[in-house]
């Protein structure tokens, strides 16, 4: 390549990055602003004077401490709960022989079609039926059960050579044996992609949680979040404290886990196709 | 105990938890949904069985003096915002692609570029809402502040429009939003990961008969990437009809007079703001079929056709 086209290209790149970049430094600017100092025209891109204190008031104008740990609870044990659920479904899929077994997992896949806006109210009104509306089982346990992990593990698990299984069968090792031992172990990139994944997806989750829940002790951050703005719609600097308090762990996570990201989006693609 | 049995037995050992997790969180509620979709009902009374009159008033006309009516006028203007907010689709897949091509080359620092383009995406989306909602602020947003900025430099005075507050612009804001959080996202690296898939070979010959850049993107990247291209844009299109809840919960409610109101909205509006359980799954069934026919006429006439070996 040419030093033109290099920086040429670098200028590009950059400029587009910028353009993310920029919202996301504007509401932390905003969030460390005075609120007389938010409506400054033309804007002011660092503040004047610096307010973190904006981050107390947010942090004590409702519960966020709570919604913290209830997300990261809620998270936590869906992510524990569909990967085992998953692994043990996958591996029947997967290993054994059973009457009806490529029937079923075809029900499975065609399930994943069903819009969730679909099941919602029936699931609604069964969980009222069962008097978990509000508590934390209607945040944890409709999402243990996933056709999505079930389908990923499996066709993970097909890509095992069945080598190791046999030798391990020889030894007299039953199912779940070999399952623990054998096939968990060489799906390490394929488990953590799910764990990564659910986690995300549970962490951001939005209509669900919204629907099932009523009192402030059981709201998870996105939720809480937008109680917080239906209280204080137009207090722009704390609004975007909070904004950034959400945003702060996912980026955190992002940093940590970078490689199962892509890794897991380069999967399911690869599943669809 | 016969062989037969034993494998059942195994299996449903295993097959147990995840399987009464589906019957009973996913299979049983679609089918009851079916159910309920030919009742009324609003959970404080006893259902009342109705037969197919929900899809009447939903999808039915009604003639007098020969103009047709639509039974749900909302049913249809909903309809219409949900497509008109799927037309950013196809811009969205394009762009992502244009950034995969970028981000594919060379450079140092790609990496940690890709990150920042990356980062819109997983931010939780109601914070990112949040966000879009103060840019957009009529009189006081970082947009129409830069508008009048720019416009203060040609010496004008320009006023940007009011965005979530004006109907014609409501629509084209979210699709801004939802362009700038989706571009670096999911979408760019499946098709980072099909461009890196091409062999270089391919571009060398090219090379070689002269083909100039954007022969080079028609003739070989865009086929050899449409496996990504189809699979992208059946999932867009899946999620796009069942989408917009978030934006309109957060931003506008579902206003101003209705333009953000998406099909998922409506449901929810029916379900849980209006009690009406039986309509709401009716539109979620009608949801369901539109999204079925969409994707079934997609892998009719294009899932041959983006297949190269």
């Amino acid at each position: 390549m040419k030093n033109v086209d290099r920086v040429v290209l670098y200028v590009i790149i950059a400029a587009g990055a910028a353009t993310m970049i920029v919202p996301l430094l504007w509401m932390a600017s905003t969030s460390l602003k005075a609120s007389t100092d938010v409506f400054a025209m033309p804007p002011k891109w660092i503040p004047p004077t610096l307010h973190p204190e904006n981050y107390v008031n947010a942090w004590q104008a409702v519960p966020f401490g709570r919604f913290y740990l209830n997300s990261l609870f809620v998270a936590l044990t869906v992510t524990v709960g569909q990967v085992v659920s998953s692994a043990l479904a996958a591996y029947a899929f997967a290993r054994l022989e059973f009457p009806g077994r490529d029937k079923l997992f075809f029900a499975y896949l065609a399930t994943m079609m069903i819009p969730g806006a679909v099941t919602m109210i029936p699931l609604f009104i069964l969980l009222r039926e069962l008097g978990w509306i509000d508590t934390y089982k209607a945040l944890i346990i409709p999402g243990i059960f996933s056709a999505y992990g079930t389908f990923l593990l499996r066709q993970f698990f097909l890509t095992i050579p069945r080598d190791l299984e046999d030798a391990a069968k020889i030894d007299g090792c039953g199912h779940f044996r070999i399952l623990c031992e054998v096939v968990l172990p060489l799906s390490k990139p394929a488990l953590a992609t799910l764990a990564t994944f659910t986690f995300m997806g549970s962490w951001g989750s939005f209509l669900w949680p919204l629907v099932v829940t009523h009192s402030m002790d059981l709201k998870t951050l996105p939720v809480g979040l937008a109680a917080f703005q239906g209280q204080y719609g137009s207090d722009w600097t704390l609004l975007m404290a909070g904004s950034v308090m959400a945003i702060v762990p996912v980026i955190i996570v992002f940093v940590i886990n970078q490689k199962h990201f892509v890794e897991g989006i380069k999967m399911s693609g690869f599943g669809g196709t | 105990m016969s062989k037969r049995t034993r494998a059942i037995v195994v299996a449903s050992a295993f097959l147990l938890p995840n399987l009464l997790g589906f019957l009973f969180f996913t299979l049983g509620p679609a089918l009851t949904s079916l159910a309920l979709a030919v009742t009324e009902w609003d959970l404080l009374t006893p259902p009342r069985f109705v037969g197919f009159a929900n899809f009447g008033k939903l999808l039915g006309f009604s003639t007098e003096a020969g103009h047709w009516t639509p039974n749900d006028p909302f049913f249809w203007k909903y309809l219409g915002n949900t497509l008109f907010l799927m037309a950013g689709i196809p811009f969205s897949m394009f762009g992502s692609l244009l950034l995969a091509i970028l981000l594919n080359q060379k450079l140092r620092g790609i990496v940690a570029f890709r990150a920042i383009y990356f980062l819109p995406s997983i931010c939780p989306a109601v914070a990112i809402c949040m966000l879009w909602r103060w840019l957009y602020q009529a009189d006081v947003g970082l947009f129409n502040a830069g508008i009048q900025q720019v416009g203060q430099w040609f010496g004008q005075s320009w006023r940007g429009p009011g965005w979530l507050v004006d109907q014609h612009w409501a629509k084209p804001a979210l699709m801004q939003m939802g362009f700038w959080s989706a571009l670096g996202g999911s979408n760019m690296i499946l098709y980072l990961a099909a461009l890196q898939g091409i062999p270089r070979s391919c571009y060398e010959a090219a090379e070689i008969d002269g083909a100039s850049a954007c022969q080079r993107f028609f003739n070989i990247t865009l086929p050899l990437v449409a496996p990504t291209t189809f699979f992208i844009g059946t999932m867009s299109i899946i999620a796009g009809f069942q989408g917009g809840f978030m934006a309109a919960f957060i931003m506008t409610r579902g206003g101003p007079n209705g333009a953000t109101t998406t099909l998922e909205y409506y449901i929810y509006q029916n379900g849980f703001q209006w009690l009406r359980m039986g309509y709401a799954s009716a539109v979620a069934w009608v949801l369901f079929a539109l999204v079925l026919g969409f994707t079934i006429l997609g892998w009719r006439y294009a899932a041959k056709r983006v297949t190269y070996a």
